[in-house]
């Protein structure tokens, strides 16, 4: 083959990559295989170019909690829904402002008055607060990735006027957390590469040892998601549990020293719930008490009660996107889906983000079957709802 | 407890952004507002229709009529400006249901107190400037100036009338139907992006801000039958435009990625915002329908004009998946969603 060894859109190899795939799953002989990717963008990235039309039947790819969108408390949103409404200018990241907390989104309090900027950066709402004398907070959601970025403005000398509401997470612990689920079908994780640029994929070495499951660190174009697929199904199949990185033009096993210095200098680990997954050991990242003058939550008093004559959803309870997010329940198994809880009014977090499954089984009505193209009579066909699956057997046999 | 969705109490920005939400605010609330009694009588297509504009039969010719408010942040744009903006808004939905040679526009302007005169001249200046462009002539306008802070700088309608033989429509695609677009996509929008966010570009991107109504004018000359059907992929982009003709024609739409003109620039900013160039707005460009025995004349007739050099032909109707939109992306397929309000970069 004459292709670019750089190309990494090239469909002839993800041909061959996705014929290796199937090989590789049917040696393994059950269906499904499930696998997990715990990343937004591996998400985006697989939907982007339609992956999911030519992987193989008995692969099933779950969409783990790695979308930072909807796995932001709704405690959290809260506050930074109270903050606004108290007259605090916010700023944060475009998708977070449809999420919805438990009297309403950030768009809501925009509609009714608040003021809340969308930025690309933390850098960007730095700058914001230089132009203006107002106090300027940014809402801080997302992984390892995006926290570096908070932590590297907050050590650069921040404008007296701006700080930080931390909604920062740490991925590593909610893979120990989805594990030990008791009706875990995972067999193996692709991990983020981008975060592992920071952190190394070392990090997922005493994970892959206490769970004896693995991991495989992935890149985010086409041919970087169906080579580390082929690599956590022969691990599968040949019962191997290591730490695989697949994606070496970025990640090292030690990472980046120095973000990691700036990330820990400024944030602290603690535990603290995920929007419908579990209260998570270390998962969220909060703002070390040498901050406490850029932290929002020290620097405010925020009055989230003041949110509760503001009808407080009762709809929100029985959301159950914690479990469709953990890969065992399907959107059909709850009771608002397609009811009270769709896109133009969205319940839970699965059905704000574009990748969220809530959203994408109500836009498609189910997991759409792209595969072949054939005559359709009425409505449409999809695949029907995940076949109640028989627990597939643990490469271990067993839980940590 | 109501039932009744927060986010629909009030009016929020995803009701002008395009989508479904603003379809379903026009339907639930302007359209049965405006039901009149009689019915509709026939040789007229209003706003149940829902299209571009509204079409009125005289004689033996239709008379198109369309209006359009333009607020755009901000006013002043690499390739263009709100008042350029104004004319080709409305001088293109009336190209869109083949009204091309324009009858007369107007102009409506809502300012706010303290904006520089000059700024004026110069958005003045440039609705001329596109008008000659569109060879369309502004006949009555309105001026209103309010208070600073009740009004963001400027406001801009304008209303076009045109008159047509025959009208094109954007519900009568049919299986089998080539979709042409007129160049490439997510020019303008991208644009906007880049300038309100202040990226730094090596290459920076111009709005494709254009009156296309000549170019509309020449896909026609050859066999006026030929177009199925039209419309502007503005606010939505492509996605939005061809998903309600995908709707209302009730065919599917199978689109070929690596088809799809795309400026690298605009390429590269949308990777870097995570907003895919299919959501993002035009203002220069059609999409349309054509029947397949014409599509390669259709096709160079567009190029041989200076607006179509990029036009492309990217997909066909199939009877596969009624309303929906099917991407090729050469990797594997995927459905096309129609967007959700204001398109939003992504976190990660």
């Amino acid at each position: 083959m004459t292709a670019n060894p750089l190309e990494f859109r090239d469909p002839q190899r993800a041909r061959e990559l996705t014929e290796a795939l199937e090989r590789a799953v049917a040696a393994i002989g059950r269906n499904p295989v499930s696998v997990m990717h715990v990343c937004g963008s591996h998400e985006q990235a697989i939907a982007r170019f339609g992956l999911r039309a030519t992987l193989p039947r008995a692969l099933n790819v779950i969409m783990g909690p790695g979308c930072p969108v909807c796995i932001t408390d709704m405690p959290e949103i809260d506050e930074g829904v109270a903050l606004a409404l108290q007259g605090v200018r916010i700023a944060t990241y475009g998708d977070m402002i449809r999420v919805p907390g438990s009297a309403g989104s950030l768009a809501d309090a925009r509609a009714a008055g608040a003021k809340v900027d969308v930025v690309y950066s933390v850098a960007q709402a730095a700058d914001l607060a230089r132009e203006t004398t107002e106090e300027i907070v940014f809402f801080g959601t997302g992984f390892e990735t995006t926290a570096v970025a908070t932590a590297a403005i907050l050590l650069n000398d921040p404008p007296p006027n701006f700080s930080v509401l931390s909604a920062h997470k740490f991925i590593p612990p909610v893979m120990e957390i989805v594990s030990e689920m008791p009706d875990t079908r995972v067999e193996g994780f692709l991990a983020a590469g981008h975060a592992a640029t920071i952190t190394g994929s070392g990090i997922f070495e005493a994970f892959v040892a206490r769970h004896h499951i693995p991991v495989v660190v992935a890149g985010f174009e086409p041919l970087d998601i169906l080579a580390a697929l082929l690599r956590l199904t022969e691990m599968i199949r040949d019962g191997q549990a290591e730490v695989s990185n697949m994606f070496p033009r970025c990640v090292t096993r030690e990472g980046n020293r120095n973000a990691q210095e700036q990330l820990w200098k400024v944030f602290k680990p603690i535990g603290g719930r995920w929007r419908g997954i579990a209260h998570i050991p270390n998962g969220n990242l909060r703002l070390r008490d040498e901050y406490a003058h850029v932290d929002a939550r020290k620097r405010f008093t925020i009055d989230v009660n003041a949110l509760w004559h503001r009808s407080p959803s009762s709809l929100v309870r029985q959301c159950i996107c914690g479990n469709i997010m953990a890969g065992i329940a399907s959107p059909s198994d709850c009771p608002l889906f397609g009811r009270e809880c769709v896109p133009e009014a969205p319940v839970g977090a699965c059905m704000v983000s574009s990748e969220g499954t809530c959203k994408i089984w109500h836009q498609y009505g189910g997991v759409p079957d792209l595969r072949a193209p054939a005559p359709i009579e009425g409505c449409l066909r999809c695949v029907p709802a995940e076949p109640a699956p028989v627990p597939a057997p643990r490469v271990d046999g067993g839980v940590a | 407890m109501s039932t009744v969705p927060q986010t629909d109490e009030r009016i929020g920005l995803k009701h002008g952004a395009g989508g479904r939400a603003m379809r379903r605010l026009i339907e639930e609330s302007f359209r049965s507002a405006f039901t009149f009694e009689p019915e509709i009588p026939a040789g007229v297509l209003g706003l149940s229709a829902m299209d571009d504009g509204a079409a009125i039969r005289v004689g033996d010719r239709w008379l198109v009529m369309t209006t359009d408010s333009h607020v755009i942040q901000p006013p002043f744009f690499p390739g263009g400006d709100i008042g350029r903006l104004a004319v080709c808004g409305t001088v293109n939905d009336l190209a869109m249901m083949g009204a091309t040679e324009v009858l007369g526009l107007t102009c409506s302007v809502i300012i706010e107190e303290g904006f520089p005169r000059q700024d004026l001249e110069r958005i003045l200046a440039s609705m001329r400037q596109a008008c000659d462009e569109a060879h369309a002539r502004i006949l009555t306008g309105d001026t209103k100036v309010m208070g600073k802070g009740e009004i963001d700088k400027i406001v801009i309608n304008t209303t076009g009338i045109g008159l047509t033989p025959f009208i094109i429509r954007d519900c009568t695609l049919s299986v089998g139907d080539r979709i042409i677009v007129t160049g490439t996509i997510g020019d303008h929008g991208m644009a906007i992006m880049a300038t309100r966010h202040g990226l730094a570009l090596d290459a920076p991107l111009e709005s494709d801000v254009a009156p296309i109504n000549g170019l509309v004018r020449a896909a026609l000359a050859g066999d006026p039958r030929a177009i199925t059907a039209m419309k502007d992929p503005t606010r939505g982009g492509l996605a939005s435009a061809l998903s309600e003709m995908a709707t209302k024609s009730r065919v599917g739409i199978l689109l070929d990625e690596a088809a799809l003109p795309v400026k690298p620039e605009t390429r590269g900013v949308s990777e870097l915002v995570g907003i895919d160039p299919l959501m993002i707005a035009n203002e220069g460009k059609a999409v349309m329908g054509v029947k397949a025995a014409f599509a390669d004349s259709v096709l160079k007739a567009l190029r041989a004009h200076p607006l179509g050099r990029d036009a492309a032909i990217i997909g066909t109707c199939t009877d596969e998946r009624p309303g929906m939109i099917i991407l090729d992306t050469g990797f594997g397929r995927r459905l096309i969603a129609e967007p959700e309000g204001e398109p939003l970069p992504r976190i990660c």
